[in-house]
């Protein structure tokens, strides 16, 4: 008779335990970054530590934000994360179109080669990217990096508009094409707004693969460096707090564009509703 | 003034042939049902109107011009789908407008004719409305009125009914039938439904593995199939098929027999399950095997020499299961087969007796 109350009590436990398991996963290191790169030299060292946000100092953050170059690789990097952003867009979804719509001798396989450029270390790369950028003159430049960074978002971008666009009902198109669409005005006032969210997920999400990369744009570069390798090089030689300040900054414009667009990103995984 | 003319169209998919030469005339205002179980090839013939399939060969020809070659925006036809295809992210409005908005008319003509649209089929109150709000009803109601407001000469209907749960489908298509013979398109309807084909339809159109195996009037093709996949498809029950042996030109079977226009050898009678009286004695011995009142009638289920039948009693009929009856099939609607070719071998000599 208790049975039913009990298991659901039951299952309730698991499900909230998980839940809170994934927030502390994923919360406890930002928040100790937080910690870091607000507490001050002071609170960095102490020990034990304390973990309430006491006597908090914004001079850590004013100072790192203070160190030369760090506004300029901070736009650069936003520079190559767009350029990603809209190179991937620009491929990804008529490769997702293609996939979606359109049965062509090759097809799995095409989708597997998609995923497959993935399995290249960049290690390997970078020594033959780096010699063949310098000679056609792509080397130290934003585009040359957006590149680099287009094939790691790539795959994902192709493949996540290729199911935004079979979710979308063929007869939707041949219903606009009927009532005198052409393919194209068909796409642009049926398929489009439709994919909209989705396609703005893939791109968003583009763009915060290519604000985190950061080998192939230490690599690459030299003067013009994203903010993410220029941090690499110049917290390797801060103080303890410093390092602490710029991961942190690093963390932000992520979380931020994830929180803007997390409607959306649920939509893409079939969560919301249609 | 758009009449369809379907010259010889054959569509293959790779070595499956879906259509095989298929032609149909369908005259201007004219309402044709195409009938026919899945896979038979009505809805690859409907898509090929419309222009969403290219055919392998043959012609289309709409209103006396050449469409073969020409994209579907350029046919001047308006298409309703299975599944509503209603744009979700357009108000019921623009949705219906779509078609006038897409050939430029002004904001005035398009206002009228979405009205007159939208009022026919009763979805004024949700004009301003998103379709994730409606029902399916109301879905297939907006989709009816988007095909509607363009004032097409040719209206391509596939399957619209058959998401819709029975007691809705029964009162949309008494509906459709008065919108769409006041709008004058010429209409063409698929359906697997033969209820929906008969009941709407001014001529039905029954398709098996690719061709067209009779086009007539509802009643003609329920009292004449010219074959026996017709006469299975078409009426609920299915005709029954009963193979007698044939000699001296009458066919027999227990102690039945009707005169034949077949050379000796078997025959099969095609009858259905309400043209045959029960009586006590002579004619074709029967078996019941199961019993089902189904209000108006009962409905017998039982075996003439080892052969399947079905026969509609009358419901206060007292039959039981093991009961043997004597059944007399009306002569003048028995329907003689050629069991080899499973075509009809024209009107039963009965019937001029």
């Amino acid at each position: 008779m208790t049975g039913a109350p009990v298991s659901r009590r039951l299952r309730g436990l698991v499900f909230w335990s998980g839940i809170a398991m994934l927030c502390v996963w994923v919360l406890a290191p930002i928040y100790l970054i937080a910690l870091g790169a607000f507490g001050g030299r002071a609170g960095v060292f102490r020990w034990p530590k304390s973990l309430m946000p006491w006597d908090t100092t914004l001079a850590a953050m004013q100072a790192f934000l203070a160190v030369d170059g760090v506004w300029a690789a901070a736009l650069n990097g936003a520079l190559v994360a767009g350029l990603t952003m809209l190179f991937s867009l620009l491929l990804g979804a008529p490769a997702g179109y293609a996939l979606a719509r359109y049965a062509f001798a090759g097809q799995s396989a095409f989708r597997m080669l998609v995923v497959l450029t993935r399995a290249f270390p960049l290690a390997i790369l970078a020594l033959p990217l780096t010699v063949t950028f310098i000679r056609v003159g792509l080397y130290d430049t934003a585009v040359g990096v957006a590149l680099v960074h287009t094939a790691l978002a790539l795959p994902f971008a192709a493949l996540v508009s290729s199911s935004l666009f079979m979710g979308i009902p063929r007869e939707l198109e041949e219903a606009a094409w009927v009532f005198g669409c052409t393919g194209f005005q068909a796409f642009r006032k049926i398929v489009l707004p439709l994919a909209l969210p989705g396609l703005a997920a893939a791109a968003i999400f583009a763009f915060v693969i290519s604000w985190n990369e950061v080998f192939a744009a230490s690599v690459l570069t030299v003067r013009n460096k994203t903010l993410t390798a220029y941090l690499l090089t110049v917290l390797a030689e801060s103080p303890l707090h410093f390092r602490f300040a710029g991961g942190f900054l690093l963390i932000l414009p992520s979380v931020v564009f994830m929180f803007a667009v997390r409607k959306y990103l649920f939509a893409m995984w079939g969560v919301a509703n249609r | 003034m758009a009449g369809i003319t379907i010259d010889r169209i054959e569509k293959r998919f790779g070595a499956v042939a879906a259509l095989r030469e298929l032609s149909l005339e369908v005259a201007d205002g004219e309402f044709i049902a195409l009938l026919g179980p899945s896979g038979c090839g009505k809805t690859t013939l409907l898509r090929i109107i419309a222009g969403l399939e290219q055919q392998t060969a043959g012609r289309i020809r709409i209103g006396g011009r050449d469409v073969s070659a020409l994209p579907p925006r350029e046919r001047g036809l308006a298409m309703v789908f299975q599944n509503y295809a209603v744009f979700p992210h357009m108000t019921v409005y623009e949705n219906v407008a779509f078609g006038l908005r897409m050939k430029g008319a002004s904001d005035a003509d398009v206002k009228t004719q979405v009205e007159r649209a939208s009022g026919l089929l009763h979805i004024e109150p949700y004009l301003e409305r998103y379709p994730a709000k409606l029902s399916g009803g109301q879905r297939q109601r907006v989709a009816v009125a988007r095909a509607l407001a363009v004032q097409p000469a040719v209206l391509l209907m596939d399957e619209p009914l058959s998401n819709l749960d029975a007691l809705l489908r029964l009162e949309m298509r008494s509906e459709l039938k008065s919108v769409l013979a006041a709008s004058g398109a010429t209409t063409v309807y698929v359906t697997h439904d033969q209820t929906e084909a008969m009941g709407l339809a001014d001529r039905v159109a029954v398709m098996h593995e690719g061709v067209i195996e009779q086009i007539d009037r509802p009643q003609a093709l329920y009292e004449r199939p010219a074959t026996r996949f017709v006469g299975g498809f078409v009426g609920s029950p299915p005709m029954n098929f009963i193979d007698m042996p044939v000699s001296g030109g009458a066919a027999r079977l227990g102690a039945f027999s009707s005169p034949v226009a077949a050379g000796d050898g078997l025959v099969t009678a095609g009858i259905r399950a309400e043209d045959i009286a029960i009586s006590d004695s002579g004619g074709l011995p029967f078996d019941v095997v199961v019993c089902e009142p189904l209000g108006a009638t009962l409905l017998l289920t039982g075996r003439i020499e080892g052969q399947l039948a079905r026969v509609a009693a009358r419901p206060d009929a007292r039959v039981r299961p093991g009961d043997r009856l004597s059944l007399s099939p009306a002569l003048d609607r028995i329907v003689w087969i050629d069991p080899q070719s499973g075509r009809s071998l024209g009107a039963s000599p009965g019937a001029a007796a």
